[in-house]
């Protein structure tokens, strides 16, 4: 695959502490448009927040996310970020689609329900115009069936296909992955792959923190992996994983390619 | 062990078709025909007692009774409106990022959940005496005790106090949603608004229903304390007839045989709100 060399997503100087724990140390990171950049990293290593941080879900005390032509959470003004209202921030949030690890679906709404809230409530699309695009996305994750089911009733799997569309209905410019597969019982893990794996086929730019090393390997253009919140390495996923620099990326890809039934496809 | 039988072999084992005798259970009959000997005297102790059972026929559709226990209605579903309005406001206020607003919510709880509401009942009805006349400049400027008529007096002594109840309740159902539906709703673009709306408040209603039921059922009771500030509700309208028949208990059971009636109703009512509200998970809240 090959990506268009515009960027999209260029973040600058991503700081971000709790406490006075570092958790990211000035994170550099661009992202082409149509490009697949999956992030690796032992645990901790702050990838989840860099990710929360990339469309604001967390604030960083340092640094700022730039997207197609605009920074998040703020107005550039005289060499000052002035905060933007909430409002704005959030429409420019709705460009950014998130999936999270544990799904995070409306858990008061039937399927269909979740695709259509955004945008019912923040596009100010009509139910029957938001249902017909519910459907379609729906039927492109496989679940066109399940329309009236409550999340409740649903496998782990089908929940974060759900959890998929719901966010592509706001027809983000980027979608974000954080950790999409980690929750999910081992035999589930594939339709979820598959369904991202299409996604990447017709040219989504996707951030994908995942542990799924072969997912990795034949799906992402460049991965980068992080250790203690900094970048380690960065570059094609083949060369990465086959041969990486850094001696503790070499360690961590050690002990997770050790791991014998990591997604060999 | 004890073992009544000798072990089964496995070679004469019977087929499959065995008939099955159920357990006995003696001691239920025992405890159930005991327990309906003892209903059965306490109702012929009743029906027997000095009651007269007629004159409590002949005023149970009385039209002043009925007519006192629709105010009696009234004042319930006004003032648990009230109730759930300042309850959810208070709630909302009680986790804003603002802690002016925190302090209000907090010192509206510690108020009117730390005094007895009867308290709180007879102070809205002689408020003229703090504040004579009700005056919000270009909008109203009465005489207070034209406003705080005894009706109006139970809805706010009520209803403020429920309130204070169901702050709490509304803050508890709050926290239990999941903040990782919030954290989704923004990142679909929903404001802190329609965040609560449409995301957590529909939500928290699943919770906090079994408890509004409880305060419906509840203030279906209490507003026969409004009684003591001369609102002619059920139980006052009761008093006064057998302040002059005499016929206290018979008037005192008309009164007990209609609320059994309203908190009967309200109990079916709400199990179908629950049932509505409880429909994303399995049927049932
Ligand atoms: N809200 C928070 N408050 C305090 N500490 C936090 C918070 N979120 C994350 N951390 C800490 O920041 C560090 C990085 O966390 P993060 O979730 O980004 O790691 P991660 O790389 O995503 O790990 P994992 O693979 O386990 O998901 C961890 O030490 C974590 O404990
Ligand atoms: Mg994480």
């Amino acid at each position: 695959m090959t990506a268009a060399q515009q960027p999209i997503i260029r973040a600058v100087g991503l700081r971000k502490a709790f406490g006075n724990l570092e958790v990211l140390k000035g994170i550099d990171l661009e992202v082409a448009q149509g490009e697949v950049l999956c992030i690796l990293g032992p645990s901790g290593s702050g990838k989840s927040t860099l990710l929360r941080c990339i469309n604001h879900l967390e604030v960083p005390y340092g640094g700022y996310v730039w997207v197609d032509g605009q920074i998040i959470g703020y107005d550039l003004q005289g060499g000052v970020l002035h905060e933007l209202p909430v409002k704005r921030l959030r429409a420019q949030q709705s460009q950014l689609g998130m999936v999270f690890q544990h799904f995070n679906l409306f858990a008061h709404r039937t399927v269909l329900g979740n695709v259509i809230e955004g945008p019912m409530v923040v596009r100010g699309l009509s139910r029957p115009a938001a249902t017909a695009r519910a459907m379609d996305l729906l039927e492109m994750v496989g679940l066109a069936d399940k329309a009236g089911s409550w999340p409740a009733q649903l496998s782990g799997g089908q929940k974060q296909r759900v959890a998929i569309a719901r966010a592509l209905a706001m027809e983000p410019q980027v979608m974000l992955f954080d950790e999409p597969t980690s929750a999910l019982d081992p035999e589930l893990v594939g339709e979820v792959l598959e369904v991202m794996r299409r996604l990447a086929d017709t040219g989504t730019t996707m951030i994908i923190v995942t542990h799924e090393i072969g997912f990795a390997r034949d799906v992402a253009d460049r991965v980068v992996v992080m250790i203690d919140g900094e970048i380690r390495e960065t570059g094609p996923a083949r060369k990465v994983l086959a041969n990486p620099a850094d001696p503790r990326v070499r360690s961590f890809l050690g002990r997770v390619l050790a791991q014998p039934a990591e997604a060999k496809d | 062990m004890t073992r009544a039988n000798p072990p089964l072999s496995a070679d004469t084992l019977p087929g499959p078709d065995l008939p099955v005798r159920g357990r006995r259970h003696p001691w239920r009959w025992i405890a159930g025909s005991l327990v309906l000997l003892l209903l059965a005297l306490l109702v012929r102790a009743f029906a027997e007692g000095n009651i007269r059972w007629a004159i409590v026929g002949e005023f149970l559709t009385a039209p002043v009774i009925i007519k006192g226990f629709v105010w009696t209605l009234l004042i319930t579903f006004a003032a648990l409106a009230l109730g759930v309005v300042l309850g959810f406001a208070f709630g909302m206020m009680r986790l804003s990022a603002n802690p002016v607003l925190r302090f209000a919510s907090w010192l509206y709880v510690w108020i009117f959940r730390g005094t007895p509401v009867l308290l709180q009942l007879l102070i809205w009805f002689n408020i003229a005496l703090i504040f004579p006349t009700l005056y919000i400049p270009g909008v109203v400027d009465v005489k207070m005790v034209t406003v705080m008529t005894p009706f109006v007096a139970a809805v706010l002594g009520l209803g403020v106090n429920e309130g204070s109840y169901l702050t709490e309740v509304v803050r508890g159902g709050i926290l239990s949603v999941d903040r990782g539906q919030v954290e989704a709703a923004n990142t679909l673009g929903m404001t802190p608004g329609q965040t609560m709306r449409r995301i957590v408040l529909p939500q928290t209603m699943r919770l906090i229903l079994p408890v509004l039921g409880n305060s419906a059922v509840g203030m279906l009771k209490f507003s026969s304390l409004a009684a003591t500030i001369a609102m002619t509700e059920m139980l006052n309208a009761a008093q006064r007839i057998y302040f002059i028949n005499g016929a206290v208990i018979e008037l005192l059971f008309v009164c007990a045989l209609w609320y059994l009636a309203g908190t009967t109703v309200l109990s079916i009512g709400q199990y179908y709100l629950e049932k509505h509200f409880g429909r994303s998970h399995g049927g049932r809240a």
